[in-house]
């Protein structure tokens, strides 16, 4: 066999695309069960309710239905609480039925659930249950819930505050603050987003009461962690009987990540019936019931001496965490946002302090980004304000500020060491790209025109691949943040490589295969890639916060090596020499020195099972599993820029450019990751200018739908400028960062900048996102220029 | 129930149906062609995206009822003869997707701005496309994935 060319750092196509462009994927609605009965659920159309009484009689008649269960009906069935996998000293945690029992707290809270033999009469009596609510005080801001005289919403948490966080040296940052030549100050609100994964999240549970067995088929980006605790916290049922299919999964960005009541109702109501039960999200119950992200209200103060060094940063954030505590909602704003908010700069003191309350709002959990966003969104924002207030130009306040590059590994004084970087490296290259010198000339000629352009920067830093699991756990995580990878190699030298990590969209049956091809010297065709499915899987903690490659890539790599370090026993054996005279390359070993003596990867794996000729005490066979955990987190960086212009007449923003230069340390498939990089600069792009959360004060979810929530559409964006520095990470053997999430993180905060940048000749220094014609056209206008 | 007779991907389909069944339930669950999705039921999304009688239509807008007599073609009916529609090669080239999801309703929507005017601008495709949403990829390769089956289009002469 050939030797391959490298494959590593190759734009391959996408292996998984054949099925998905001509429609043979195949997505949880798409799987089809004989006798499948539908769930409908009942939800509150209030935000905050007592239920005095539930009368199922009418929907019962209905010909068709097959059950309606209340959350009663669950409770006595010995349905629990959903769990929260993150806990935080003295963390307020009040159950979270599946089914709501007494009192709704959120507008879609459901309170019943309707089997039927068509998805079509299950809808049909869902509005036949008859709910007799008796409405409550609303309360949906985070800091008004926190105030006396608020509507409370648990008796576990009388003042509506689930937990107190801080993080980061007070008397040092005090200190800091008083020695200081000038301090700046701004209130932030970073608004509430809508996740709007295109597919809905569904859920098919498949009960066999012959064995006990329960396959579920569900939207998740974890299908492991899904079994897990449904098993062992919600359900009550063994672990081993429950298997768990993630099949094709049309997007997550977070918000598929979380168990959720409806796919714990579908599996109990299986047991119970003993026949299939689907359940598919409308997108008015994906807007209602998908943790929603981010809805933080913040005020930030940064000190600096008089020559612009950066001396300290104080921050104080109240967050929403809506109606229940979400899967992970404790970690989000607390050391996924606290541990960043050092971004790129030296600032030797910080002390962030984090109140979470609850509010008749949807749970609030991660989505693309997950508290890095908000970070990057204070930090980037605070030092654009300081320049202004110190009369320096943005970026040469960065790069005054920024970590050296001989400064790494780098502790910040927020908890974390970064593991390598060259932020200098990045701006410059974006700086070209933008020609920046030009760009100001341009912006001060057509200021004269009455045009206004604005640039903005994000010089972010983020963390991906959240590690190792021994100081998650000693921080609350209620689980490991390894991953796994198995490595079956068949006895004709195919391979089957099992992840635990999950792809749905990220391409991970391309670039895992990428890795493993070049690791064995295979061509790609030998090679498949299997995940999302419990029952292949040995175990896998799934895909979030950017860990696939960094932690699920590692895995791989990890077990490919103990791949081949047996097929060197068993070939050293064969070709009747030492194993450390055996060399792997090309798919061949072969003696140090002669490359004639050697025996193909075919030959070596056809050996291992027949047998029949092993090193005395070598197990047959040719398989490996490896749990990689590593030593710290990744840390991509980069800088981005946004060009924009605002229409005076209107206060209508265009974004014109946009820039990212990213280092995500080695790519494996530049393709991907950029494919994932220009998406995910969109999504920040967008809650900047168009994506917002409105909440009436009723707590009706006023932006309830595709028709009044601003998802954005082609023509509303610009094709994004992409470049890349290339800083390897040493806390892989791959050296990969992560790639999903930095566009998200990074941009949001670019385009704030740049508007706020347009807008300088009002002299406006600040204005809440979204930037929407209303608010802007309304901030020029109240400035009277 | 009401008798439909709906020629689909150019094969003639005789079902009994409820009067109120969305088209793209006739599709996906009548049928079992489940490569035509459902994103949101508000005729926002586009991943319903099929052709009637040549024109895209949002298949979750309509009723089966209303597709009497009429031609459909969905994502599996593009490919011809087990070779890909120019479309599709373009979206697989150009990595005009990420999940999949919308895909199917994107490549059929592009298909019919490619039907109207085969050599479209930027903006033109970015405009053409404003019915369907995708949440992965910020729309740059699927703009790249047009233009790649217009010029592909355009060399094979093939329409």
């Amino acid at each position: 066999m050939a030797a391959t060319e490298r494959l590593f750092g190759s734009s391959i196509k996408r292996r998984e695309d054949p099925r998905l462009i001509t429609g043979k994927g195949v997505y949880v609605d798409d799987v089809k069960l004989p006798a499948t009965t539908y769930a409908s659920f009942v939800r509150s159309p209030h935000a905050h309710a007592r239920i005095k009484a539930i009368d199922s009689s009418a929907a019962r008649k209905l010909p068709g239905v097959v059950a309606v269960y209340t959350g009663k009906e669950l409770s006595a069935g010995g349905v629990k609480s959903l769990p929260v996998g993150w806990l935080l000293p003295n963390i307020k945690l009040p159950p979270h039925l599946p089914l709501a029992v007494d009192r709704a707290r959120y507008m879609g809270d459901a309170v019943a659930v309707v089997i039927a033999e068509s998805p079509y009469v299950a809808r049909d009596a869902a509005d036949l249950v008859d709910v007799d609510y008796e409405p409550l005080p609303v309360v949906t801001d985070a800091v008004r819930a926190t105030e006396a005289g608020a509507p409370k919403l648990h008796d576990e948490a009388p003042d509506n505050v689930s937990f107190r966080w801080s993080l980061g040296d007070k008397d040092k940052t005090d200190a800091a603050f008083r020695g200081a030549a000038r301090v700046v100050k701004e209130h932030f609100v970073n608004h509430r987003l809508i996740p709007n994964a295109i597919e809905p999240r569904a859920a098919l549970a498949s009960a066999n009461p012959a064995t006990g067995e329960i396959t579920l088929w569900v939207t998740t980006q974890n299908p492991h962690v899904h079994r897990l605790l449904m098993a062992a916290f919600v359900l009550g049922i063994p672990e081993h009987k429950l298997r768990v299919i993630s099949p094709d999964v049309g997007g997550g960005f977070g918000s598929k990540i979380f168990v959720y009541p409806e796919e714990c109702v579908v599996t109990w109501a299986s047991r119970a019936l003993g026949r299939p039960v689907k359940w598919t999200a409308e997108r008015r119950e994906s807007f209602m019931t998908d943790a929603h992200g981010r809805d933080h209200q913040t005020d930030a103060e940064m000190a600096l001496d008089a020559d612009g060094h950066i001396l300290g940063l104080r921050v104080k954030s109240t967050v929403n965490l809506g109606a229940y505590l979400s899967l992970f909602a404790p970690s989000v704003p607390t050391y996924l946002y606290g541990t960043l908010l050092a971004g790129a700069y030296r600032t030797p003191a910080i002390h962030v302090e984090v109140t979470g309350a609850f509010t008749n709002t949807t749970p609030v959990d991660a989505y693309r980004g997950a508290g890095r966003p908000e970070a990057c969104y204070v930090v980037e924002r605070m030092v654009d304000l300081a320049a202004k207030e110190l009369g320096v130009d943005p970026v040469e306040l960065r790069r005054r500020n920024f970590i050296a590059p001989e400064q790494f590994p780098y502790q910040t004084p927020v908890a974390v060491m970064y593991d390598s970087g060259n932020y200098t490296a990045a701006l410059d290259k974006a700086l070209e790209i933008l020609n920046y010198g030009a760009f100001r000339r341009e912006q001060d000629k057509l200021r004269q025109q009455g045009r206004y352009l604005g640039v903005g920067f994000s010089t972010y830093v983020e963390a991906c691949g959240l590690a190792p699991s021994q100081v998650a756990g000693a921080l609350g995580a209620q689980a490991g943040l390894y991953e796994s990878a198995t490595v079956r190699v068949h006895p004709t030298g195919k391979v089957t490589v099992f992840t635990g990590s999950h792809s749905h969209g990220q391409g991970h049956e391309t670039t895992f295969a990428q890795v493993a091809a070049d690791e064995l010297g295979l061509p790609m065709e030998d090679i498949e890639i299997v995940h999302g499915d419990t029952a292949q899987v040995p175990f896998g903690m799934g895909t979030y916060g950017s860990r696939s490659g960094p932690v699920g890539g590692a895995a791989i790599y990890m077990g490919l090596q103990k791949i081949k370090d047996k097929g060197k026993k068993i070939a050293a054996h064969l070709l009747e020499a030492s194993e450390n005279d055996v060399v792997y390359e090309g798919g061949k070993f072969s003696v140090k020195g002669s490359p004639n003596r050697s025996k193909t990867f075919g030959d070596v794996a056809l050996m291992a099972y027949l047998a029949h000729n092993l090193p005395k005490g070598l197990e047959p066979g040719l398989e490996a599993i490896s749990f990689f955990d590593p030593g710290n987190f990744v840390f991509p960086f980069g800088t981005h820029i946004a060009v924009v212009e605002v229409e005076r007449e209107t206060g209508k923003v265009k974004l014109v450019r946009y820039i990212a230069v990213d280092d995500l340390g080695r790519v494996i498939n530049p393709m991907i990751v950029d494919g994932m990089v220009q998406g995910g600069i969109v999504q920040g792009v967008a809650q900047a200018l168009w994506e917002e959360a409105i909440y009436d004060e009723n707590g009706q979810l006023v932006t309830g739908s595709m028709m009044n929530y601003a998802l954005p559409r082609a023509d509303d964006v610009v094709t994004p400028e992409l470049a890349r520095t290339e800083t390897p990470t040493p806390v892989n053997p791959l050296g990969v960062k992560g790639a999903g999430e930095t566009g998200t993180i990074a941009s949001t905060a670019a385009v704030a900048n740049a508007v706020v940048d347009a807008l300088a000749p009002f002299g406006i220094k600040h204005l809440d996102m979204p930037f929407t014609p209303g608010r802007v056209w309304e901030a020029i206008r109240s400035s009277g220029r | 129930m009401t008798s439909v007779t709906i020629s689909v991907n150019g094969t003639s389909q005789a079902r009994q149906v409820e009067p109120r069944l969305l088209l793209v339930h006739f599709l996906r669950e009548t049928l079992g062609l489940t490569g035509t999705h459902v994103g949101c039921d508000t005729s926002q999304c586009g991943a319903c995206t099929v052709l009637l009688d040549g024109e895209a239509v949002k298949s979750c807008s309509l009723f089966a009822v209303q597709a009497d007599g009429r031609s459909v073609t969905t994502i599996e009916g593009l490919a011809k003869d087990g070779k890909l529609h120019p479309m599709q090669e373009g979206f697989w080239e150009k990595h005009g997707l990420q999940c999949g999801f919308c895909t199917p309703g994107m490549i059929i929507s592009a298909c019919q701005i490619l039907e109207r005017n085969p050599n479209p601008s930027e903006a033109e495709i970015r405009r053409g496309l404003e019915g369907n949403m995708c949440r992965c990829t910020g729309y740059a390769n699927i703009v790249k994935a047009v233009q790649h089956a217009a010029g592909n289009m355009a060399d094979r002469g093939a329409r």
